[in-house]
């Protein structure tokens, strides 16, 4: 049989793409101790903001900005409640998700629902042709630019310094002057922005269109990323791959004569089993980080 | 050497480098500072007395920007600032060791070091390390820059600590009890290092509830009580006697139900004139007794290093057996193997004549094994009344077929107030017991059934100096009826008053034996710093 290694291996890179930003941006977010399960409602939300708005004005341009500052306005949302509040992290992050999914479903449905599937502009691949690097551009965005920043941020400077010490300690941060309500909004705003990005990335690179439930639990996948990555970003973007690995070899198995006896919801679960077989071998032992899922007041 | 010091500044007495004026702080019914006028020149070492709960820590959290005092002022060098984050007191030269070190446990010390003032955009690690070197020579301690914080022992975080103070560029360096955590070697370092800083110009706020261990590093003495300030005193020539009462109030009209002699230990505790030994020894015990707790060979795996190794010893009938050891070295792991929530990995644990190594918690306490744990608020459910967590762990006593009798239980509940002098009623939620009045109900709840031995888990900590005395009494009761104590404690005035032996556990070892008699802090400090020598 003629496997085509090739086109698996450059959908694997797709399709860890909005993995990769979505991962990234939960990433930041519990460095600093907060656990962002909004993630799964803000994915959706990048995904049929930016669709809306290249419906509606036809720029690409900003259709992915407009993603962008969706995602930073629920990563705000979650500070207010996680952060300035103080309300439990999963209530809020899990609130979130279904405000977030249901204000979209409801959204769509006022605007598009009836008549024709909508179709937008959509980012073209460059290097089409060009076996593994025929992608859309932001799965470069993704790899060369977003996930070399952020292990670099967080290495090497003082932002990562103290994004990791108000995650760890945010008492010694506090004594070393600095604002651990400052740094975890930015934190989760930013993250939000990265999770509104990798939404968009479906709607308009992948699909030109929006279709309900298009996220299908990706947010999830990327909470569990960032625990199988023991919060390092290296490990998280190879989790990402990993992911789109087998994601791309049930699509390729899925349409593979041989293995047609398969039922295709069980082709479906394959990445999905992976991955929390992974976390049930890695996800032991983890730790967390200090502050993890804690709100900080001065005493 | 004190009188040197302040003449030194007496040239610059113009305004005092640090000076707080009427500070005052409110929680809720409890003054915690009240109206306290203190300052403090630059090269001088002034120590804060009080025992716990006077304020002391209220004081320099308010100093520090922890907290905002309801009235009152700070200045520096005689201009009023306001301090409304740890920033703000940074910015102003205050550098602060509390007494929970807020040092980020992943990170290495450079790391922990820059986080102060670090800008948002790229570190310069290598400037950073040189800095920390740097100022290590200022403490004329050896650091290692690239250790990682949470390997560190306690004393070396504290270094830590000052570090970062002195990196702030501090003039004025607040020490929270930073001895209480220390053995005794690295207080001599830390004596050592703060002389040095106060020969720079830098001025100290040392605070500490024992007087005899600052009375020849300060230049004056301020002693807070109950909220306010009771005594501001140059340290030269100072009568000890009296700054203990002071301290521990003994005239106060709030402590008149404590019996003189109580009030006599507590001043001798915090004056440390015997080497703070309320000294009560039986007198070496009777080889022959039968032992009240025999452990043989006990070992708990661990990773890298067995948590307990090969831990043998015996406490007979009619007598204290102390424990002592920095916090970490295995005291905790060795409580819970005895008293049944940790599976051993090797060795044997009998209870009078009863094995009772596989046994789970209840049944180890029916073989007469009573418990006091380290964890107070852990051991009694907050949530229930003082009569319910009374017969918490023996229900079947108090059994009519499967309900409880109510009246039974206020009626033990009632018998054990009266004769543990507990203050609460029957019904009282146990959340709102103070620290002494829940330690009292634990006690009860141990005691009542006459246990063959009591293992004690630092009984005293937090406690004020009367709740103390009483546990002392209850703990000595207990053995002259009888009873084997074992008692783990990191107070080493504490084992060396009560104990009638003493072990030492170092690495999850025993390293050594003394008897308490003859014990001194200093020897039992070279032991639990880990040498292996056996004290004869």
């Amino acid at each position: 049989m003629d496997f085509p290694v090739v086109a698996v291996l450059a959908a694997t890179l797709t399709i860890a793409t909005p993995l990769v930003f979505g991962a990234l941006g939960a990433l930041l977010g519990e460095r600093t101790g907060v656990l962002n399960l909004g993630i799964e409602g803000t994915l959706y939300a990048g995904a049929f903001i930016g669709f809306l708005v290249a419906a509606r004005t036809g720029s690409l341009a900003l259709a992915t900005l407009a993603a962008v500052v969706a995602g930073a306005l629920a990563g705000a949302l979650m500070a207010l409640l996680a952060v300035t509040l103080g309300v439990n992290q999963h209530v809020a992050g899990i609130g979130i998700t279904l405000l977030l999914v249901a204000a979209c479903d409801f959204t769509n449905r006022q605007l598009f629902g009836g008549g024709q599937q909508t179709v937008t502009e959509k980012f073209g691949r460059l290097f089409a042709g060009g076996g593994i690097v025929a992608q859309y551009p932001m799965t470069f965005v993704a790899f060369l630019v977003l996930a070399p920043a952020v292990w670099w941020v967080l290495r090497s400077t003082g932002a990562g310094l103290r994004l990791t010490a108000v995650g760890e300690n945010p008492e010694a941060a506090d004594t070393a002057g600095i604002s651990v309500a400052r740094t975890r909004w930015t934190a989760l705003v930013v993250g939000g922005a990265l999770m509104g990005l990798g939404g968009s990335f479906l709607t308009l690179s992948v699909l030109g269109t929006f279709t309900l439930d298009i996220v299908s639990g990706r947010g999830w996948i990327c909470i569990a990323l960032v625990i199988f990555g023991r919060w390092k970003v290296v490990p998280v973007v190879l989790g990402a791959l990993l992911f789109g690995l087998f994601d791309a070899l049930q699509l390729q198995l899925a349409i593979t004569p041989a293995f047609g006896s398969i039922p295709n919801e069980l082709l479906i679960a394959l990445p999905y089993l992976v991955v929390i077989a992974a976390l049930a071998v890695r996800g032991r032992g983890v730790r967390y980080p200090g502050a993890y899922l804690t709100a900080y007041r001065r005493a | 050497m004190a009188a040197a010091r302040s003449g030194d500044v007496s040239s610059l007495r113009a305004a005092p480098l640090v000076e707080l004026r009427g500070i005052t702080k409110r929680f809720g019914s409890l003054l915690a500072n009240d109206a306290i006028d203190l300052s403090v020149d630059a090269g001088q070492v002034l120590a804060l007395l009080g025992e716990n709960g006077a304020g002391k820590s209220t004081l320099t959290r308010i100093l520090y920007g922890l907290s905002r005092a309801d009235a009152g002022e700070i200045r520096i060098a005689g201009k009023p600032v306001t301090m409304t984050s740890p920033a703000d007191a940074l910015a102003a030269g205050i550098g602060m060791v509390t007494q929970e070190f807020t040092l980020v446990g992943p990170m290495t010390v450079t790391e922990n070091l820059m986080l102060a003032g670090s800008p948002l955009g790229r570190v310069d690690r290598k400037a950073a390390r040189a800095r920390v070197l740097a100022a290590s020579e200022r403490l004329g301690v050896p650091v290692d820059p690239d250790a990682v914080v949470e390997r560190l022992s306690v004393g070396e975080r504290q270094r830590v600590e000052i570090l970062k103070a002195l990196l702030g560029d501090c003039r004025l360096l607040v020490l929270d009890e930073p001895t209480a955590v220390l053995v005794p070697a690295d207080v001599d370092l830390l004596f050592a290092s703060i002389r040095r800083l106060t020969a720079e110009g830098m001025a100290v706020v040392f605070i500490s509830h024992k007087l005899h261990e600052v009375v020849d590093l300060a230049d004056r003495i301020g002693v807070l009580r109950r909220g306010r300030l009771v005594a501001d005193l140059p340290a030269e020539g100072l009568d000890p006697v009296a700054i203990a009462a002071l301290m521990v109030g003994a005239a106060g009209p709030a402590d008149a139900d404590l019996p003189d002699d109580v009030v006599d230990e507590a001043l001798a505790t915090a004056v440390g004139l015997d080497g703070a030994a309320p000294s009560t020894q039986a007198g070496p015990v009777d080889q022959g007794r039968p032992a009240a707790l025999q452990v043989t060979g006990l070992s708990l795996a661990g990773d890298p290093r067995p948590r307990l190794d090969d831990v043998s010893l015996t406490v007979r009938a009619g007598e204290i057996v102390g424990v002592a050891g920095v916090s970490g070295n295995g005291q905790t792991e060795l409580v819970a193997a005895l008293c049944g929530t940790t599976p051993v990995t090797t060795g044997t644990v009998r209870v009078g004549d009863a094995e009772v190594t596989g046994l789970d918690v209840a049944a180890r306490l029916r073989a007469g094994l009573g418990r006091l744990t380290e964890d107070r608020r852990g051991s009694v459910v907050l949530g229930m009344s003082v009569e319910q967590n009374l017969v918490l762990e023996d229900l079947d006593r108090f059994r009519t077929g499967p309900f409880l009798s109510r009246r039974r239980v206020r009626a033990h509940a009632e018998a054990l107030i009266e004769r543990f002098d507990i203050r609460a009623a029957p019904g009282d939620p146990i959340r709102s017991l103070s620290g002494g009045n829940m330690q009292k109900v634990l006690l009860a709840r141990a005691l009542e059934r006459d246990p063959t031995v009591l293992v004690a888990s630092q009984p005293t900590r937090g406690l004020d100096v009367g709740a103390c005395q009483y546990v002392y009494a209850q703990l000595r009761a207990l053995r002259d009826a009888g009873s084997g104590v074992l008692l783990v404690s990191e107070d080493l005035d504490e084992l060396i008053g009560i104990a009638d032996r003493i072990v030492v556990l170092s690495g999850g070892r025993l390293v050594g034996e003394v008897a308490a008699a003859d014990a001194t802090r200093e020897a039992l400090g070279v032991l639990m710093t880990g040498s292996r020598e056996h004290a004869a």
